[in-house]
């Protein structure tokens, strides 16, 4: 069963079947959405949190490594609820606040999901620039901003790998995305959430081709993780 | 000799419960190369850090060229007439020719080039200038550093042990630097070393730090020849005062 499923996978694959490739695509635009957003909160926040010492820093990280630890269900359904036409934000109608079961739903989600991470990864980034550097460069004439600029440079590559890092985690996530996204076929249907429904159709070839395409992402994904890493600290 | 660069009165550095400066009074001449001795942790570090505006008194009077600075840190302009070479120099990961131009690069100086090439080549460092800042030995680093500080051509250069753990050879290079550099700019230099042969080398004036105060401030020769402090003479001597 194996066998056959794996070539019909290839097949479906390198046939550029228009299902697969369609789901293909709404996975990288919700996720590359969300992540967007995460690299415009969480970059600035972790620079600020690895720069600056102040009251309350500490809970602050503690917060952002527990939301690095999120199960992606329970983001799911904090967002289900939120989103939910009786629910807090649901219930006001603004046409701003994306409905349930929308690809705007899931992007929030991920979003929730792929902020911490990118935020813990670029303070410790930021933390891994040696202090003295920044009062070495205000004693060569730098102004705070400038100093800042340079130290941020300094932990450019370790930035780069927060981002990836984010996105690996939300491309790969399912719990989230089938909560608040409902799998709806041709609107809110991601690699993930396919492959759990194609699995229990026992639609094996289907499954396992989009599972590769997962998996090739990903693997990629980590590979570049591994090889910046590799420049950054080694 | 008119008006000082720095003029210190009562001056002391408070951490937590400990005063690890106490500076009674302390002039900095204009041109001068001002040496500062003294065991470790007497406060010679702390001191420069005063006068590169890098941390401000707990109480006392500190002036730069007449003008009160120790409210803070003074405006930018004053803090670019002032620039300290550091005892663990770190370097951005960029070639040495970046680490070089960056205090020019902040100051929006375009025509940087000959400058830095000058500088670098007055080090020897001008044929590394294309490496990367991380594949240099210490004492490249160490060159490297005092390269980025001479650069901006300052009024004060202030050195915290701006040879310490480097080989003969390197020393030398950067003593003949630094000789040079006061020759030709008349820059004021402050010099904190533990290493006495050092600053009867270089300084005019030799300054004896120990426990925050300072036993005594006197010209080089009088300083090593017939000092009045009995601590001054142990130190010279090479016994130990605590």
């Amino acid at each position: 069963m194996l066998g056959s499923a794996l070539r019909q996978a290839v097949q479906l694959i390198l046939g550029l079947d228009s299902e697969v490739l369609r789901i293909v695509l709404l996975s990288l635009r919700v996720s590359a959405t969300a992540l967007a957003f995460s690299t415009l909160m969480g970059v600035p926040l972790g620079a600020w949190l690895g720069l600056r010492r102040f009251f309350a820093r500490r809970l602050v990280i503690a917060a952002i490594y527990t939301g690095m630890g999120f199960p992606p269900v329970v983001v799911g359904l904090a967002v289900y609820m939120l989103l939910s036409r009786s629910g807090p934000l649901g219930s006001l109608g603004w046409p701003w606040v994306p409905g349930l079961f929308t690809p705007g739903a899931m992007v929030i989600a991920q979003i929730i999901i792929a902020t911490p991470l990118v935020a813990g990864f670029t303070m410790a980034a930021v933390m891994g620039v040696d202090p003295n550097l920044r009062q070495q460069l205000i004693s060569l004439g730098a102004t705070s901003w400038q100093a800042t600029r340079a130290v941020l440079r300094e932990a450019r590559q370790g930035v780069v790998v927060a981002v990836v890092a984010g996105f690996g985690s939300v491309i790969s996530e399912v719990g989230a995305v089938m909560l608040v996204g409902g799998n709806i076929e041709g609107s809110t249907r991601v690699l993930t959430t396919a492959i759990v429904l194609e699995t229990h159709k026992g639609n094996f070839s289907l499954a396992l081709a989009m599972g590769l395409v997962l998996l090739a992402m990903t693997f990629a994904i980590n590979i570049a993780v591994l090889r910046l890493q590799g420049k950054a600290y080694g | 000799m008119g008006e000082p660069v720095y003029r210190l009165l009562g001056v002391t550095r408070v951490y937590g419960a400990r005063k690890v400066l106490d500076i009674a009074s302390l002039d900095v001449y204009a041109g001068e190369i001002l040496g500062i001795v003294g065991p470790s942790g007497a406060g010679k570090s702390t001191l420069l850090r005063l006068l590169g505006f890098l941390e401000t008194p707990t109480s006392g009077a500190m002036a730069f060229r007449g003008q009160r600075v120790n409210g803070g840190a003074p405006s930018l302009a004053v803090r670019r007439r002032v620039t300290m070479v550091f005892q663990r120099p770190v370097l951005l990961s960029d070639s040495v020719y970046a680490n070089v131009a960056y205090g020019l690069r902040v100051r929006g100086v375009t025509d940087a080039r000959e400058r830095v090439e000058k500088v670098l080549d007055l080090l020897g460092m001008l044929p590394l200038r294309k490496e990367d800042a991380s594949t240099l030995s210490g004492g490249e680093a160490q060159r490297v550093a005092l390269a980025r500080a001479l650069v901006v051509e300052p009024e004060v250069l202030l050195l915290d042990e701006p040879t310490a753990n480097l080989d003969p050879a390197h020393v030398a290079i950067i003593e003949n630097v630094i000789r040079q550099a006061r020759e030709r700019t008349g820059m004021t230099i402050v010099l904190v070393t533990h290493n006495v042969f050092q600053a009867r080398r270089l300084a005019d004036r030799v300054a004896l730090l120990v426990g925050g105060r300072l036993v005594e401030v006197a010209p080089t020769k009088t300083f090593f020849e017939s000092p009045s402090a009995p601590e001054t003479c142990a130190f010279i001597s090479g016994e130990m005062v605590y």
